[in-house]
Parts: C-alpha cells; sequence; structure tokens
C-alpha cells in the first residue's frame, strides 16, 4: 500500500495547488457569480452525481467493492508474494478527504499493474459550474501531474533547505510518512 | 522485480531545526535502529556546539566571550578551519563571516552553511556496520546515500523550484551527496559574500559529489555566484536560473 498512499497524497497535494492557484490568479467573483442561485438559468452539473468524472468501465465500481477488488489483485500479481504486490496490481483507491480553501476534495486513483491508469475527483467544492470546470480544466493537469510523479518514483528528493512547516506538505514528507 | 522485496524503514526526527531522515533498505532494516539513534544523538551534539540560535552553543558563547577557543569542543577548530578551507576553494563564494545573525540580522560568523553537510556526513558514520544494507540519508533537502551490493541505486529527486513538490531531474545515486541550495522554502537566505545583499540570480543550485560537505558548500557558492563555474573536479552541478532556464555541468549524471 505504501507507493499507493504516496500517489494518492501527492494527488490530493496537487488538487489543492490548483485549487490555490486558481484562487490567486482569477477574479473570486467569478466563484460568486457561478454559485447556483445567482444564476437563472439551469446549472447541468446540479444533479449530476458526485462521481461523474470517473471514465465510463469505472462507474460500477462502489467503495464497498474495493476491499474484494484488491484481492483479485492479489490473485491476479500471485507468485511474487509479499504485501506490496497486492498493491501494485491494481484496484481503484480513494484518497482521505482533504479541506482546501474551496471546499472539500477527494480523490480517487485507478492503479493497473502497478501503473496509474486513471486519476479521479470524487468530491469537489459546490457550485454549479464547478465540478464541470473542475472535470474540463484541472483533472488533465492533475492526471498529467500524478503520472509525471509516477514516472519519476523517486526515493528521496534533495530541495532548498525546508522549515518545518514546508516538510509536513512535502513529497519527501509523504515518502516518509509510507516507510515508517 | 527482486528490488520490490527489499525492507525498507525510516525514521525521521527534528534536529538542528530541519526535519532530517534517514532511511534503510535491505533484509532487517530494523536492526539499524541503535545506529541510527546514534546518528540523530551525533546531530543534536553538533547542534548543542554550532547553533546559532540557541544561546548556550559553545559557538554563540565563543561569540560573547564567555568560551575560549581552546576550551571548546574539539570539533569547533576543526570547523572554524573547515570554513578557511571552504572560502578558499570557492574564491571567496562561500564565506561564513559577516552572515546576518537569524535572530538579529547583525553580522556575524555563522557556520551553519557548512556544519549542516559536515555534522550530517560525520553523523552517517554510524552507519558503515550495516552489512547488506543501503541507506539515504536526507537533511533538509541534502542527501547522502550508500547503497549495498545488489540493490538498485537510490532515486536523488531534485525538486523543482518554482513548484516544490514537483520533481524536476531524477538523479540515480550509489554513493555519495546530492546538496540543494536556493530560496524555494526560507526566502533570500544565500548572501553574495562580495556585496553582502541576498543572492538572487539563482533560484537553485544542485550539486552532485563524493562528499555532501563540500556539495552543500559549492552548492551555496554556486546559488550566490549564479553560475556553476566554480565546481572541482568530480562535482557537478543542476542550475535553475531565476526566469526558470535549466543548466547543467556537462557531467551531470541526470
Amino acid at each position: 500500500m505504501r507507493r499507493i498512499t504516496l500517489w494518492l497524497m501527492s494527488t490530493v497535494g496537487a488538487l489543492v495547488l490548483l485549487f490555490s492557484y486558481r484562487t490567486s490568479t482569477q477574479a473570486p467573483s467569478h466563484d460568486v457569480v457561478d454559485a447556483s442561485q445567482a444564476r437563472p438559468g439551469p446549472a447541468p452539473a446540479d444533479d449530476a452525481p458526485t462521481r461523474e468524472p470517473r471514465p465510463a468501465g469505472e462507474d460500477d465500481e462502489d467503495e464497498g467493492r474495493d476491499a474484494e477488488d484488491d484481492d483479485e489483485g492479489g490473485d491476479g500479481g500471485g507468485d511474487g508474494g509479499g504485501r506490496e504486490e497486492s498493491a501494485d496490481a491494481g484496484g481503484t483507491f480513494e484518497g482521505a478527504l482533504a479541506q482546501t480553501a474551496q471546499g472539500p476534495v477527494q480523490v480517487s486513483i485507478t492503479v493497473e499493474g502497478g501503473r496509474i491508469t486513471d486519476v479521479g475527483v470524487l468530491t469537489a467544492p459546490s457550485g454549479s459550474g464547478r465540478h464541470e470546470e473542475i472535470n474540463s480544466r484541472a483533472l488533465p493537469i492533475l492526471e498529467e501531474d500524478a503520472l509525471a510523479k509516477q514516472s519519476a518514483d523517486v526515493d528521496t528528493v534533495s530541495g532548498a533547505t525546508a522549515t518545518s512547516g514546508g516538510y509536513r506538505e512535502s513529497l519527501q514528507a509523504a515518502i516518509d510518512a509510507a516507510n515508517l | 522485480m527482486t528490488a520490490a522485496v527489499l525492507e525498507r524503514r525510516a525514521w525521521v526526527e527534528q534536529v538542528m531545526g530541519l526535519p532530517v531522515s534517514v532511511h534503510v533498505r535491505g533484509p532487517r532494516p530494523g536492526a539499524a535502529a541503535d545506529a541510527v539513534a546514534r546518528l540523530f544523538a551525533e546531530l543534536r551534539r553538533a547542534d548543542a556546539v554550532f547553533s546559532p540560535y540557541r544561546d548556550d552553543s559553545e559557538l554563540n558563547r565563543l561569540e560573547r566571550g564567555e568560551l575560549a577557543l581552546r576550551d571548546a569542543d574539539h570539533t569547533m577548530p576543526e570547523v572554524l578551519h573547515l570554513c578557511g578551507e571552504a572560502r578558499r576553494r570557492t574564491a571567496g563564494w562561500f564565506d561564513a563571516r559577516g552572515l546576518p545573525d537569524p535572530r538579529t540580522g547583525r553580522p556575524r560568523l555563522d557556520p551553519s552553511g557548512l556544519v549542516k553537510g559536515w555534522a550530517a556526513e560525520r553523523a552517517a558514520g554510524h552507519l558503515a556496520g550495516l552489512d547488506g544494507h543501503g541507506w539515504c540519508l536526507n537533511a533538509g533537502g541534502d542527501v547522502l546515500v550508500s547503497d549495498a551490493d545488489g540493490h538498485p541505486p537510490w532515486r536523488v529527486g531534485i525538486e523543482d523550484p518554482a513548484a516544490p513538490g514537483r520533481i524536476l531531474r531524477v538523479v540515480e545515486v550509489r554513493s555519495g551527496a546530492v546538496a540543494t541550495s536556493g530560496d524555494a522554502h526560507r526566502g533570500a537566505h544565500i548572501v553574495d559574500p562580495h556585496t553582502g545583499r541576498p543572492a538572487t540570480a539563482v533560484r537553485s543550485v544542485s550539486v552532485r559529489g563524493p562528499s555532501l560537505m563540500w556539495a552543500d558548500v559549492h552548492a551555496t557558492a554556486a546559488a550566490a555566484r549564479g553560475s556553476l563555474a566554480g565546481l572541482p573536479p568530480g562535482y557537478s552541478g543542476l542550475l535553475v536560473a531565476r526566469d526558470g532556464t535549466v543548466t547543467a555541468s556537462p557531467d551531470w549524471p541526470g
């Protein structure tokens, strides 16, 4: 599970960064206007299920089935043994709910054969246009980011001297935490 | 896939005001716990002697005239000598003298920029006896690794100074150091020793080489200088300029 945990943590981190970035570069009034009551026109995403960003074929997968999926994956990756094998083999993993300045965010990653094949947003801040915007704009960036990190797949990070505050949010902290 | 069966354990402590982590990889990494504890104890001792933040550090008592050099810890003359050596080897671009006091801003002798690498390298000596195990010491972003036979190299990610959390390059290292100096996390704290002003041309410099202390010293010097020109043989660098341009030494391994 270590690698999965790391991926999830860094993916959530990237999403939080995306939100902060957006806040600082766009007029905040945009968000206010976007709030559902302010718009007379129907907002198509209002009643959409929160899991809509999941790709076709993934929709039938419920949280409740994740454990089962893990087992299947473990069997598939079989002969190597060891607890990391089952995590590497595949399944959809959900990250913890993270609070951002814009609201709660929860992401999932789908892993097949030890590689991230998909990144999804399970929970996103409410607001009619919000969800679609995340899907169209943030999700591709997020996915690219997660895939880039995976290809980097580093053991440690060298960077300008971290303060303790900066460390808590850092990739190094995630790597450390995954091995404690 | 043999790499996947290597067990790995990490220990993390806050020492010298830095997050310091030790990762040990091999058949029984947990057996390294005592050696790792000695490593952290060694770092705490160095902090008690050299911290510019602690009123009771030997460095500060020396500065206030309350302690004579001959009565100081035996490592004090060694470090002061190394600071002079570092100044010479970097043509003055690394200079522990006249740096702003971290609390008052007044100019003072602050060997911190050298002590971190020196202390980490020295403390890592406690891991030397771990047969069949490799280790990776990360002291606030400066990395020293050692690999055991048959293990894969350690993959050291160079952080993107413009977006901490993103990896700019990856260097595979079996033995030796990667140190990075820059202003990504603490603001402009690298001083141009020739002007006394913060060095701003560079966002970060990473230096790869056999010694952590010298890699760190040369990274700091290159950041102040704004160029990789002064790196000695055996050391190579990656420089990220203020505008985001990345330059590497011809022999940079990444």
